[in-house]
C-alpha cells in the first residue's frame, strides 16, 4: 500500500469540564456564552493519527485531514487539530439553528463523500461526541463504505506494508484484539493515548496550514432529519420521582400509616443543634 | 437519553484530574519556627493534643496585667449574648473538645490555652463584649475562619476568642457600582458565589477560600492570586465597620469610591491583624466576572528573559493579564518526581512561567494573546510553550504551579519563606541561598545530604517570591545557615520578610528587618491610642 491517508472528523462541543445547562425552552442545552472545545474522543483520534506518523511504521502517513461540520466557530477546533499535527482541514459549513445539528446518518454520508473524493484509506474517529452521545457515526460510515470497522480502540498497530491493522479494544472482563485490512474505520476510546498540548510553535504553524470551506451540497448530501426533539429536562426530577416512589412503596409494604409527628424544637444554627443533641444525650 | 447522559457525566469526571478551586496554592511560611513546623507537619495525623503550646514554643510569658476569667464573667457573657450557641464555656464546664478547634490552627503549628469562645452576632454585641473585657482587663483574640499562616488568630494564653462566624449576613449588593456590603463572618467562597450569580467577582482569591472569613481577610490584608489584576485590599475595600476595645463602634461603612474627608482611618484596620479593633462588616468594590479565561505555559532560558516576558505581557496583554506566575526548573522537576505527570513541554528549561488572561470577549482576548505569543516566540524571549485548548488543559497547567507546595510536602520537610524583593533581584535570592548551602555541603542528590533542593516560585507579577528549601530531614545546622542570613539578604535590598502572610506570632520579632525604628515606634503609639490596655490580640504583631 502506497501510503496512509487519514481522515479525522472532529466536533466542537461544550467543554467537558463545564456543567451543561438546559435552556429555558427545554429544547436543548444552553450553548451561548459557554466554553466550547474539541470533543475529547476526537482529540484522541488526532493524537493517534499523529502518533502513527511519528512511529514511522511499515506504511508512511501521507496525509492527515481534519474535518468538522458546523457553524462559524468550527475553525477554532480545526486549528487546534492542526496545531496537534493534522496537515490540513475541511470546514463543512452547516448553519447553527440550535437544533442539535445534522443526524449521524447525514454526517456519515458526508464523510463517505469526502473519503471517496480525497481517496482516504483510514478513518479515525471518536466513538461518540459528548454532546449528542449517539455513538453511531463510525458504524454507519463503515456500513456505507462497506469497510471493516473496529470500535472503541485502545491500541492501534499497523502490522505490515500490505495494510494489516491490529486493533485492541476493551470488552467485558478483558481486552479483545482484532485484525483487519485497510481501508478501514476505527473509533477511539479513552485509553488509546494521552493527547499532547498544542505547542506555541505548532499553533503558529497551524495558522498557515490550508483550511478549506465546503458545504453539504458540495458533497452532494442533504440535511434530512428523521428525529424531532420534543423536550430536554434535567435528571433531578426522575430521581425525585424514584425516591417518592420508594417511600410510597415502603409505606404500602408496611401497610400502615407513618407514625404521627411529634412536635419538634427549633435550633438557631449548627452549634445550637450540637448543643441540643448533647442535652438529649445523643452525642 | 439518561444513561447516555450518565456516561458523559462519568467521562467528565474521569477526564478532569482535580478540581482547581479547592487547591489554590496555599503557602506555609514558618519563618521563625521552621523546627516546629516540621515537627508539626509530620505529626499531622496524630492527636491534636500533641501540638506544642505556642507559649512554650515561642517562650512567651503571660502578661500579669490581664485578669483571669471568672465564672461571673462567663455568666455575664451568657446573659449578654443570650443564645445558647453563642458561648462555648470551658471555664465552668469541661468543654475541651469543643474549644480545641478555636485553640489551634489548621497547620497544627500554634496552640493556645483559651477556655472561652464567644460568637457575637452583630457589632452591638461585639461592642458590649469588648467594653466589658476592656474594663475587666480580659485579653481577647478576634478570630475568623482561623486559616492564617502565622498564628495571628490563635490565642497564646487564656485570651477570650471572639469568633465572627455568627456574623454571616450579606447586607447588600449594588450591581451598578459593584459594591458588596457584608458581615465580617461571611465565608469568602460564599461571598464569591453570591457575586457569581450576579456576574461579579470577589477581588480576592486564595487557597483557604472555603473556610476563611472576609473580615479576617481584611484584617490580615490577604494577598492571593487576584492581586496582580485587582490590587490589594487597601484599594478595593471602600469602607468597614469595626469595634474598638472601649466599645466604640466605628461606622466607616462607606460605599463611595471617593471620599477625601479627613484621615482614612479604615486603612488602620486593614492588615492590623485585630490589634486595634475588631472588624464586623466590610464594603468592597467588586469587578465584573470575566467571561473568557486563557492560560499559556512557557519555558525560558534565563531570568533575564522571564523579566522580558513579564514586561511584554504587561505591555501587550495589559488589561486582560490576570496572572503571571514564575516557577523555576527544579520546582517543576520535583512536581514530576512527586506526581509522575508528563510535563507539558518537550525540553527542560531553567525557568517556567504561567500566564493567565481574563476578559469579557473570548475572540478579542485570543487575538491579543496570540499576537503576544507570536511576539515573545519570534523575539526568542520564550524558548517553548503551550496554550491550553480546553478546560482540562487549563486546570492541568495550573496544577504545575499550584501543585508545588503539595509535591514538596510529599518529598519531605520544607523551610518556606514568603518574601517580596524588587523584581530585578527576585531570583537572585534563590541562587545565593543555593550557592551558600551547596558551599556548606548541605545540598546533594543522595540521602547523606540534608537538603534535597533549593527552589523558587511565586507571584512574579507582584514581586512576591516563595523561597523553599526542601529537606530530607530536619537539621538544626541547615536552619542556622538560612536564618537570619535570609532576612539580612532581604533587608539589604529593602525587601519585605512577609509579603502576604502577615506577622502574627511567627514573624513578630523580625519586623525590624522590614520596618525601621521610627516606623515601629509610630505603630506602637497608634496601638496605645486605640488599645491602651493592650487587650486586643496580645503577644503578636508588634
Amino acid at each position: 500500500m502506497s501510503g496512509l491517508r487519514i481522515l479525522v472528523p472532529v466536533k466542537r462541543v461544550i467543554d467537558y469540564a463545564i456543567k451543561p445547562r438546559i435552556n429555558k425552552a427545554q429544547t436543548g442545552v444552553e450553548t451561548a456564552g459557554v466554553k466550547h472545545s474539541l470533543n475529547p474522543f476526537d482529540e484522541l483520534s488526532i493524537e493517534e493519527a499523529v502518533r502513527l506518523r511519528e512511529r514511522k511504521g511499515p506504511i508512511k502517513v501521507e496525509d492527515i485531514l481534519a474535518l468538522s461540520a458546523g457553524g462559524p466557530k468550527c475553525p477554532d477546533v480545526l486549528r487546534t487539530a492542526m496545531a496537534m499535527g493534522a496537515d490540513r482541514a475541511f470546514h463543512i459549513d452547516v448553519p447553527e439553528k440550535g437544533d442539535g445539528g445534522p443526524e449521524p446518518l447525514t454526517i456519515a454520508k458526508m464523510l463517505q463523500a469526502v473519503v471517496k473524493e480525497q481517496n482516504v484509506n483510514l478513518v479515525l474517529l471518536g466513538k461518540q461526541a459528548i454532546d449528542g452521545d449517539q455513538g453511531q457515526t463510525g458504524q454507519m460510515l463503515a456500513g456505507l463504505l462497506g469497510w471493516p470497522q473496529t470500535t472503541q480502540a485502545s491500541k492501534v498497530e499497523i502490522k505490515d506494508e500490505a495494510g494489516t491493522v491490529e486493533v485492541t479494544h476493551e470488552v467485558d472482563g478483558g481486552v479483545e484484539t482484532l485484525r483487519a485490512k485497510l481501508p478501514m474505520v476505527i473509533t477511539t476510546d479513552l485509553r488509546l493515548n494521552e493527547p499532547r498540548y498544542a505547542s506555541l510553535p505548532n499553533i503558529m504553524k497551524a495558522k498557515k496550514k490550508p483550511l478549506e470551506k465546503k458545504t453539504l451540497a458540495d458533497l452532494g448530501v442533504e440535511d434530512t432529519r428523521r428525529l424531532k426533539t420534543l423536550k430536554v429536562t434535567g435528571m433531578l426530577f426522575p430521581v425525585l420521582d424514584f425516591i417518592s416512589f420508594l417511600v410510597l412503596a415502603l409505606i404500602r409494604f408496611r401497610d400502615a400509616e407513618p407514625p404521627p409527628r411529634k412536635g419538634g424544637g427549633k435550633v438557631e444554627d449548627v452549634d445550637g443543634l450540637v448543643g441540643k443533641l448533647k442535652e438529649l444525650g445523643a452525642l | 437519553m439518561s444513561s447516555a447522559r450518565n456516561l458523559t457525566a462519568a467521562l467528565r469526571r474521569a477526564r478532569v484530574p482535580r478540581p482547581r478551586l479547592a487547591l489554590r496554592p496555599v503557602q506555609f511560611t514558618p519563618l521563625t519556627s521552621t523546627t516546629r513546623t516540621f515537627t508539626s507537619s509530620s505529626t499531622r495525623t496524630s492527636d491534636s493534643r500533641q501540638i506544642k503550646y505556642t507559649s512554650e514554643a515561642y517562650n512567651v510569658q503571660r502578661n500579669p496585667n490581664f485578669a483571669e476569667i471568672s465564672a461571673e464573667d462567663v455568666a455575664h457573657f451568657k446573659e449578654l449574648l443570650g443564645s445558647q450557641s453563642a458561648v462555648i464555656d470551658g471555664v465552668t464546664t469541661d468543654a475541651a473538645d469543643d474549644i480545641e478547634p478555636f485553640n489551634s490552627d489548621w497547620m497544627r503549628k500554634y496552640r493556645g490555652h483559651t477556655r472561652l469562645v464567644l460568637k457575637p452576632q452583630n457589632a452591638q454585641e461585639v461592642s458590649k463584649v469588648l467594653k466589658y473585657c476592656n474594663e475587666r482587663k480580659l485579653a481577647v483574640v478576634p478570630q475568623g475562619g482561623n486559616t492564617g499562616l502565622v498564628g495571628g488568630s490563635v490565642p497564646v494564653f487564656d485570651e477570650i476568642v471572639i469568633n465572627t462566624s455568627r456574623m454571616n449576613q450579606i447586607r447588600s449588593f449594588d450591581a451598578a457600582s459593584g459594591v458588596l456590603v457584608a458581615d465580617a463572618g461571611v465565608i469568602l467562597e460564599v461571598a464569591d458565589q453570591y457575586l457569581a450569580e450576579r456576574e461579579h467577582l470577589f477581588p480576592l482569591d486564595l487557597g483557604a477560600k472555603g473556610s476563611c472569613h472576609i473580615g479576617g481577610n481584611v484584617s490580615t490584608n490577604a494577598g492571593g492570586l487576584r492581586l496582580l489584576r485587582y490590587g490589594s485590599l487597601h484599594g478595593s475595600v471602600l469602607g468597614l465597620e469595626a469595634v474598638l476595645p472601649d466599645g466604640t463602634i466605628v461606622d466607616a461603612l462607606s460605599t463611595l469610591r471617593k471620599n477625601n474627608t479627613g484621615y482614612d482611618l479604615k486603612q488602620l484596620f486593614i492588615g492590623s491583624e485585630g490589634t486595634i479593633g475588631l472588624v464586623t462588616a466590610v464594603s468592597i468594590q467588586c469587578p465584573p466576572r470575566p467571561k473568557a479565561v486563557n492560560v499559556a505555559y512557557f519555558g525560558l532560558e534565563s531570568f533575564e528573559q522571564v523579566q522580558q516576558a513579564y514586561l511584554a505581557a504587561k505591555g501587550q496583554l495589559s488589561e486582560i493579564l490576570s496572572a503571571f506566575e514564575l516557577m523555576d526548573g527544579r520546582s517543576q522537576s520535583l512536581v514530576i518526581e512527586s506526581t509522575g505527570n508528563k510535563h507539558p513541554l518537550e525540553g527542560e528549561y531553567p525557568f517556567y512561567c504561567l500566564v493567565e488572561t481574563s476578559g469579557s470577549n473570548a475572540e478579542h482576548d485570543m487575538a491579543k494573546l496570540e499576537s503576544f505569543l507570536e511576539n515573545v516566540m519570534g523575539e526568542g524571549i520564550v524558548a517553548d510553550g503551550v496554550l491550553a485548548q480546553d478546560e482540562t488543559q487549563f486546570q492541568a497547567l495550573w496544577r504545575w504551579r499550584e501543585g508545588i507546595t503539595e509535591s514538596l510536602s510529599h518529598l519531605g520537610g520544607t523551610y518556606k519563606y514568603d518574601v517580596s524583593i524588587p523584581l530585578a533581584d527576585l531570583y537572585q535570592l534563590v541562587e545565593d541561598c543555593k550557592a551558600r548551602l551547596t558551599e556548606m555541603g548541605f545540598v546533594g542528590d543522595d540521602d547523606s545530604f540534608p537538603v534535597r533542593a533549593v527552589v523558587g516560585y511565586g507571584h512574579m507579577g507582584d514581586s512576591n517570591l516563595h523561597l523553599n528549601v526542601s529537606v530530607r530531614q530536619y537539621n538544626k545546622e541547615v536552619e542556622k545557615a538560612i536564618e537570619p542570613w535570609v532576612y539580612e539578604w532581604i533587608q539589604q535590598r529593602q525587601g519585605s520578610i512577609s509579603a502576604e502572610h502577615g506577622l502574627g506570632v511567627a514573624k513578630r520579632e523580625f519586623i525590624g528587618y522590614s520596618q525601621n525604628e521610627t516606623m515601629v515606634k509610630l505603630m506602637k503609639q497608634l496601638k496605645n491610642v486605640y488599645d491602651p490596655n493592650g487587650i486586643m490580640n496580645p503577644y503578636k504583631y508588634i
